[in-house]
């Protein structure tokens, strides 16, 4: 192989180094990887006639591909470079965020995903709407829905941002707005052309090339350490010269509120992931609820599979490099694992790895804004604005005019995000999904009294409380890194609303139903504890 | 086909008697089977990861005890989080295969073949 003449000329040791490896090279790689995957999505699109394929990819995908783009939706830039990141710097704490992200699938498989898959059509709202009253119960359910997608694409684009000034060499404000417009634009085309079948071939795709290029960093992170983790640790231990770095309590341990916090987070997580509309969407497009269930189990296997490897990863970073090389570095925490991929294998390495961080961004912004848009057009215009008077053609048209709102929204939301803490954006669209739709999703699905007071009760209560903490946390005022500086008004010690409004959304939601005097219909009951458990006239199978 | 059905609920419904299903011993069993399994795997699941959540928030000496080198307690409870995920995973794929699909099918045939015209979709999608 000829190595790039332009490649490392800046050595990685001095301070003043902006950037790592070639510009030029990651660009190039990166260029490729949307001319493939853009080829795939015009292929895929073809057949994009009804409502069903626009949404739902016509239902067509098996478990196991629908699994790897959950893996793909799921495995956000956050939570590659982030807990790399995190476990290069905190050590231990960071390993705690990855455990919580995983088992949180139970709640998906054990709970949620199959009898979703045989209640629903296209969206969420579609589930909770089914026995209770349709208009206000999918207004809200709507409104929860675009809340997380929101919060979720505005960390994502601000993500972006940072991103290009470790990877591009791009420093200035400017700069970095165009390559977040670049991405915005790209992905209004992926989801304009592809609708939900070429997305999900971006996800795939990107999945599959993520885990690989860390599978291939973790094999050899391992052999430098004769493939033993006790000796990777001590190297870890070494280069920091803090054992403290393999047990927790470095980030977390601080104080009483830091402890108090990472609990609140760990609750956030573990119930968010089961109620991220985006995931939830995902289950419509394969078949039958088997193919639901082996979607999950396919998404568990890789995601599990991924986070091991991000904790060989965030050691190997630690060993390596070094927490203080890692910070000084542009990109701060998150330049971790571009750093490491670089010492590995030096620029082509770091390239395929930069190329496929910006990927993840890409294939994630696009899977949030056709749940956004399907959310948009299905739910408010198709069912509450036209009363269900509107052909799918029509309803269609509509969520590709959404789709551009969106993209231009968060290309907006995106650049006036640059440089804020965007951390708390991804923990509050978890912590929102679990306050405003798992309680009502839960009801709906498990208990029979369950109505529509009760409903509208935990949804809004869920999301007010959780946003209202938020505002009132040290995140938005009143600590050094908040996004509004000096001003305090932080009334709310913790920087994850989730141990409050998780529980309060569940109250509500009992407290809305026993309050209620009118009853819904016991038919509607009967018909979706039915539906949810056989599948009956949800198989795919039975058309003729 | 015009009319656009805004969910699987509507237009369907009327031809079938749901609660009178709902009321069969052969759907009881389905239904005592499914929770039977997966609200105590869920109770469990959780108890596990929040025990580990606390000690990881409130027992840092006991999770810095070395096992084995420099690997500690915390590294094996952390690690064998993922190995009972991967377990539950499993068992309940093989419970689902065994104890619950071949009930839901057959009274998923049994309601389909009663009223067919309920649950097919003449347009090609499903209702």
């Amino acid at each position: 192989m000829i190595a790039p003449s332009a490649a490392v000329r800046v050595p990685l040791q001095t301070t003043e180094t902006t950037t790592v490896g070639s510009p030029l090279l990651n660009i190039a790689i990166f260029g490729l990887f949307v001319a493939i995957t853009l080829v795939i999505v015009l292929r895929a699109s073809r057949n994009n006639k009804t409502a069903a394929d626009y949404y739902a990819a016509g239902r067509s995908f098996t478990g196991g591909q629908n699994g790897t783009a959950i893996a793909g939706d799921y495995l956000s830039a956050a939570s590659f470079l982030g807990i790399v990141g995190a476990i290069a710097i905190n050590g231990y704490d960071g390993f705690l965020y990855s455990i919580g992200f995983l088992v949180a699938w139970l709640v998906a498989l054990l709970l949620v995903a199959e009898l979703l898959r045989n209640t629903g059509k296209f969206t969420m709202a579609d589930v909770l709407s089914f026995r209770l009253k349709q208009r206000p119960v999918r207004i809200a359910a709507a409104i929860t829905t675009l809340a997380v997608c929101f919060f979720y694409l505005l960390a994502q684009m601000a993500g972006a941002g940072g991103l290009v000034s470790l990877l591009l060499g791009i420093d200035d404000r400017l700069g970095q707005s165009v390559v977040i417009t670049v991405v915005g634009v790209l992905m209004i085309m992926y989801v304009l052309i592809g609708g939900m079948k070429g997305t999900t071939w971006v996800q795939i795709i990107k999945a599959c090339l993520l885990i690989a290029g860390a599978f291939i960093m973790t094999v050899w992170v391992l052999a430098l350490h004769n493939f033993n983790l006790s000796t990777l640790l001590g190297a870890a231990i070494e280069t920091s010269g803090n054992a403290a770095i393999t047990s927790p309590g470095l980030q977390y341990g601080v104080s009483a509120t830091t402890r108090l916090d990472f609990l609140s987070l760990a609750l956030a997580l573990v119930l968010g992931t089961a109620a991220l509309p985006h995931v939830l969407m995902r289950f419509y497009t394969v078949p039958t609820a088997k193919e639901a269930r082996r979607s999950v189990v396919w998404a568990i296997w890789l995601i599990g599979a991924f986070y091991l490897f991000t904790l060989v990863l965030g050691y190997g970073a630690s060993a390596l490099i070094g927490a203080d090389r890692i910070k000084a570095a542009p990109g701060g925490v998150n330049s971790a694992a571009p750093l490491l991929a670089y010492e590995l294998g030096g620029s082509i390495l770091l390239g395929l790895i930069s190329a496929v961080a910006f990927a993840t961004i890409l294939a994630v912004v696009a899977g949030l804004t056709i749940t956004a848009a399907a959310s948009f057009a299905h739910d408010i215009y198709a069912s509450v604005i036209r009363k269900g008077k509107v052909n799918p053609d029509g309803e269609v048209k509509v969520a590709r005019r959404t789709v551009i709102v969106i993209g231009l929204l968060s290309i907006a939301g995106g650049i006036g995000a640059q440089g804020q803490n965007v951390a708390f954006l991804v923990a509050l669209a978890f912590a929102v999904a679990a306050s405003a739709n798992l309680p009502t999703i839960l009801y709906s699905l498990f208990w029979r009294k369950f109505n529509t007071q009760g409903a509208i009760w935990s949804m809004y209560g869920g999301l007010g409380s959780a946003i209202l903490l938020i505002a009132l946390s040290p995140v938005v005022s009143g600590g050094p890194t908040s996004m509004i500086k000096g001003a305090d008004f932080s009334v709310f010690p913790l920087s994850n609303p989730g141990i409050v409004s998780i529980p309060l959304a569940f109250f509500l939601g009992w407290l809305g139903t026993i309050l209620s005097r009118t009853k819904e219909d016991p038919m509607k009951q009967a018909e979706m504890e039915v539906r949810s458990l056989t599948g009956v006239g949800a198989e795919k199978a039975t058309d003729h | 086909m015009g009319s656009h059905p805004v969910g699987p609920a509507a237009g369907s419904g009327a031809a079938v008697d749901f609660t009178e299903v709902q009321q069969t011993e052969q759907f009881k069993e389905l239904r005592k089977r499914h929770r039977s399994f997966v609200f105590p795997m869920a109770v469990f699941f959780l108890l596990w990861y929040f025990a580990y959540v606390l000690l990881a928030d409130y027992a840092h000496e006991f999770m810095a005890t070395p096992v084995l080198g420099n690997i500690n307690v915390g590294i094996i409870l952390g690690l064998l989080q993922f190995v009972s995920t991967f377990a539950i995973t499993m068992w309940y794929v093989s419970y689902a295969n065994r104890r619950l699909d071949p009930i839901a099918a057959e009274l998923r045939h049994e309601l389909e073949e009663a009223a067919p015209e309920a649950f097919i979709d003449p347009a090609g999608g499903t209702k």
